[in-house]
């Protein structure tokens, strides 16, 4: 079945271009002249240029990437560990189910059910210690919780698709714990691994309910800070702003795929 | 099957693992190590909040806005309806409110998936990628940033108000949102690439002989798609339901710049508890009352779901 029938094409496209109708307008009007309204008045790059000297943004950017990095550092090292101790080691029927649901939870609850959890958690946290003020660790806290769940379930699918065969070669071969982790677990691994990562570093760019509940007033990130110009008015400036946000996606969008594509290619190569 | 089945009916006996001699006990000692810091911070920042939210939904709110620890049922009285001055169906009509809009957007997604998936299982397996990749971009884009966009697209200036206003929907001059129209817009285009994307794995997959074998027996359009495609297609479909309505029941960005006041869903109700009312029990109650929806939806959702593979 190659062809469509022309009305599946019509939808098709009015779909596609339902998607990206906003997405185009918001960047042709990042490079409008007009500081007011829609009027078309010529083209600039203006705005972009008064991106870099808007302090708050410039710390907004510095916020979120910050945030991204160390999350998902802590997030791929924890995950990976908990994926490998799970998914390799004899637990009982009753114990693992157990773990596996854990696991799950943040998978399937609502985003805002976590937020609210942490909030009222860190509210008593704070009568023991000050770290727990709303601010970046809190946030990092928060974004780690549900970026381990994506890590080890990407990484559990990796460890299900090369199998115990190889790890039980290398035994065979009397290779102790840590070298067979570190010569022959950790390189098959690692396609999961890293698309485990990008996962968490994406979601951790894309989170928003998370950070608005637990930001403090000095750890505003960039969609903080574009949900909050929102109420004072689209201006060119909010424009530019997330056209420069959309631009790095579509970049990290194509060099994933680049990425997984390769490694697919490599796979059967190899095989 | 699992290769650890035929293992260790007893514990601490000896047994082989991946060629070396060991206990079962000496095994669970080093994989708890492995899993032991994930585990415990899941307990620490996920479980143990969550048993903390249950028993804050049963505490009482002080005068500034500080949890007093009385026990008491009133917040789910309150979010029943019941008050000082009688029944009122406000939180309830926003409960159902949220169920009704996250079922209608996961509609949509899924009404509105199913040709764009065959469109791209169609092209040529080059442009595939490139139609597919549109899709997966938007997925990936920042929700605030597709809201806003939304935002300035429905804004008065833009031919769509100008075309609502000047069919006498909307005064002159006036953006189209807030209102429901607007929410509905900004959830399903936040949401439809979460249906589509699992749906095409298994589109992709289809075996075409047996929908031109239910056509060649003319079967009409309709059952071939419910009996020749449907069936075929459940599992990516089933993933992009549970994907889409979940996390669009406690949706929150969409219904707070699309929705405004008159139109809010229980995202904003918790929001509002936990940031300018500042009640937390009650944002608490709130939250225990979605998590039950979201289990009941799953629940039906797993139970229908079985019904159907079995068929």
């Amino acid at each position: 079945m190659k062809r469509n029938h022309p009305l599946i094409v019509f939808v098709s496209l009015a779909t596609v271009a339902f998607l990206y109708l906003p997405l185009i307008g918001v960047a042709v009007f990042s490079v409008n002249a007009a500081r007011r309204g829609m009027v078309w008045k010529g083209f600039t790059l203006n705005w972009y240029l008064k991106l870099f000297e808007n302090e708050w943004i410039l710390e907004a950017a510095w916020n979120t990437l910050a945030l991204a990095v160390v999350s998902t550092v802590i997030a791929t090292v924890l995950g990976t560990a908990l994926a490998i101790g799970l998914d390799r080691y004899p637990w009982g029927r009753a114990t693992r189910g157990y773990l596996d649901t854990v696991l799950h939870i943040p998978v399937v609850i609502p985003d805002i059910i976590l937020a609210a959890a942490l909030v009222v958690a860190f509210g008593l946290l704070r009568l023991v210690s000050s770290i727990f003020e709303p601010g970046l660790p809190n946030m990092i806290i928060g974004h780690v919780t549900f970026q381990v769940s994506f890590v080890a379930l990407v990484v559990r699918s990796r460890l299900a698709s090369i199998g115990p065969e190889v790890e039980e070669a290398a035994r065979d071969l009397y290779a102790s714990t840590g070298f067979m982790l570190r010569a022959v677990m950790l390189p098959l691994l690692m396609p999961g691994i890293v698309a485990g990562a990008m996962l968490a570093f994406t979601l951790s760019l894309d989170d928003f309910v998370i950070s608005f509940f637990t930001a403090g007033p000095d750890s505003q990130t960039l969609p903080l800070f574009i949900f909050a110009a929102v109420r004072r008015g689209v201006t060119p400036q909010i424009h530019a702003l997330s056209t420069l946000v959309m631009l790095i996606t579509v970049v990290l969008v194509l060099a994933t795929e680049r990425l997984m594509r390769d490694s697919n290619k490599s796979k059967t190569a190899k095989s | 099957m699992n290769w650890w089945c035929w293992k260790m009916k007893t514990t601490n006996s000896l047994l082989a693992w991946y060629g070396e001699l060991s206990t079962r006990g000496n095994l669970l000692k080093r994989g708890f190590l492995l899993l032991m810091p994930g585990m415990l911070w899941l307990m620490l920042f996920l479980v143990l909040p969550g048993l903390v939210l249950v028993l804050v939904s049963f505490a009482t709110r002080g005068t500034y806005g500080q949890v007093e620890w009385a026990f008491t049922l009133e917040n789910y009285k309150r979010l029943a309806g019941f008050s000082l001055f009688g029944w009122t169906s406000d939180y309830l009509l926003i409960l159902w409110r949220s169920v009704m809009v996250a079922f209608v957007t996961t509609l949509i997604s899924v009404i509105l998936s199913y040709p764009l998936c065959f469109f791209i299982a169609a092209r040529p397996e080059r442009s595939r990628y490139l139609w597919l990749t549109l899709i997966i971009i938007p997925f990936w884009t920042n929700m605030v940033i597709r809201t806003y966009a939304w935002f300035l697209i429905l804004s008065p200036e833009m031919p769509f108000a100008r075309l609502a206003a000047g069919l006498g929907a909307i005064p002159a001059g006036a953006p189209l949102y807030p209102n429901a129209f607007a929410v509905y817009i900004g959830m399903v285009s936040m949401f439809l690439p979460f249906v589509t994307l699992p749906l095409y794995a298994s589109v992709e997959r289809l075996d075409w002989e047996l929908v031109e074998a239910a056509q060649d027996l003319y079967a009409s359009r309709p059952r071939v798609f419910f009996q020749a495609i449907l069936p075929q297609t459940l599992p990516g479909l089933s993933v992009g339901i549970i994907l889409t309505f979940v996390p669009a029941m406690g949706m929150f960005v969409v219904p707070d710049l699309l929705g405004g006041a008159k139109y809010m869903l229980v995202g904003n109700l918790i929001q509002q508890q936990f940031g300018p009312s500042r009640d937390w029990p009650f944002g608490a109650a709130i939250s225990m009352g979605l998590m039950a929806l979201t289990m009941i939806g799953l629940h039906i959702y797993r139970r229908r779901g079985r019904e159907v593979t079995v068929l």
